[in-house]
């Protein structure tokens, strides 16, 4: 067809008319379900880390601010007969391989960790994605107990990975993430504390604490009753390199 | 042999896209760390391929030749953001797991090479069939791939274990690995497709 000013107008402002109402209709027919999409698997998440509970964590989730950080998580309360028996904190970590990690940790009211679920994450395929299933071996699993995280307690674990003198097995070749999901869990942590303070008065055996970039120092200290130094944030600058 | 057939074969073996014309080299090399990230690729592009395939066909007789890329682009990316609504609303994990690789199918070499090699010079059939043909074997391609190099890095296909993970080659699950990977498999192909050649 042969090209004139007018009929290149008229055809593209058809096709792009055209494609706008198309996107405009999938939009709105979509829009409902990827909401609800990403609501089940907030509420699954929840769910799965969680000690069981009767109420809603989804609807009475509040904002907390971890001490020395703008940014703040979302943790939601899981209740059992009015009562608190733990929470999910939504956390994350900008020291992994690849961009953002933001995870979901379960604590009960001690701050010993009951779960966790990977939400979203750009770390390498078939090395650092492996987070998911590595930190929560099944039992008898080979070297399950250096690299579970589960049912362990801030005041009794260092939360760091064996390199630099913790108790955690970092995940073969993907270091810099395992360091990543520490620090995300260290957060995680930090923000239950603080909560649970405010919620019952009352001060949880324990928080990870550290993995605040100044504060971060090198040497681990022995698990002490009531701190324990995270020290990924320095390292994982200072080194970017996977494996 | 009929014309349909051979349409249909063409994009499978004689003109594969990813491993005779290579194009749309992004995806092949991105998503193929395990094999059922490469179908699922494979598959997302098919769909989109077959129906701008289709529709370009259709319009071609009404698109002044000097517009016609934007808007054969236009059309290509309408189907992609459709696709991307529809993953995103159905199958949340999968659009997850191949993430920024389902948006770059609008800048695939493959769909507006089909479009402006065959879609806009033939009727609606055949062009259906090209994109499907196309389609076929751009997903076998990534099969392929993404099982060899799951199998070698890992030691799984498709999530099955074959032998234990603690003896595969770190080399394949990363990029340079989908390269040497990718040369294996051309050279391969070139032997079948070609016996005398070499």
């Amino acid at each position: 067809m042969k090209s004139s000013i007018v009929n290149m107008v008229l055809s593209l402002g058809i096709i792009t008319i055209a494609a706008a109402a198309i996107l405009g209709g999938v939009y709105s027919a979509t829009k409902g379900p990827i909401e609800e999409a990403a609501l089940a698997k907030q509420v699954d998440a929840v769910s799965a880390v969680t000690p069981a509970f009767d109420n809603d964590p989804v609807a009475e989730q509040t904002l907390i601010t971890p001490e020395g950080e703008e940014r703040a998580l979302k943790v939601f309360p899981a209740r059992k007969d009015g009562k608190l028996v733990g929470t999910a904190v939504e956390s994350y970590s900008m020291n992994g391989f690849s961009g953002e990690i933001t995870l979901i940790y379960g604590f009960d009211t001690e701050g010993t960790l009951t779960g966790f679920e990977v939400m979203a994450h750009q770390e390498t395929p078939g090395l650092g994605e492996k987070m998911g299933v590595w930190f929560k071996p099944a039992e008898g699993e080979p070297g399950a107990e250096g690299r579970t995280v589960i049912g362990r307690n801030p005041a009794t674990t260092n939360f760091t990975v064996s390199k630099d003198g913790g108790d955690i097995d970092a995940i073969t070749a993907a270091t810099i993430t395992s360091r990543a999901f520490l620090d995300a869990l260290a957060r995680a942590s930090r923000a239950n504390q603080t909560y649970v303070e405010n919620e019952t008065g009352a001060v949880p055996a324990a928080a990870v604490t550290g993995a605040t970039p100044k504060a971060a120092q090198p040497a681990p200290t022995p698990a002490s009753e009531d701190s324990v130094v995270v020290s990924e944030t320095e390292t994982n600058t200072l080194v970017k390199a996977e494996p | 042999m009929s014309r349909n057939l051979r349409i249909l074969l063409n994009g499978i073996i004689a003109e594969n896209p990813t491993f005779v014309l290579t194009l749309g080299m992004c995806p092949t090399l991105g998503t193929t760390g395990s094999a059922l990230t490469g179908m699922s690729m494979g598959l997302a592009t098919t769909g989109v391929l077959i129906c701008s395939n289709v529709v370009i066909s259709l319009i071609k007789n009404f698109v002044p030749s000097k517009v016609r890329i934007p808007a054969y682009i236009v059309v290509i990316a309408t189907f992609v953001t459709v696709l991307q609504f529809l993953m995103a609303a159905y199958v949340p994990a999968l659009n997850a797991l191949l993430g920024i690789f389902i948006p770059l199918i609008v800048v695939n070499c493959i769909v507006l090479g089909r479009a402006e090699a065959f879609a806009s010079r033939n009727g609606v059939f055949p062009s259906l069939l090209d994109g499907l043909g196309m389609g076929i074997g751009f997903t076998l391609a990534l099969t392929l791939l993404g099982a060899m190099r799951e199998f070698l890095g890992s030691g799984k296909i498709f999530g099955l274990e074959i032998y234990p993970e603690s003896y595969g080659s770190l080399l394949f699950v990363l990029a340079p690995g989908a390269f040497i990977a990718l040369g294996l498999l051309i050279a391969l192909f070139t032997k079948i497709r070609t016996p005398k050649a070499c």
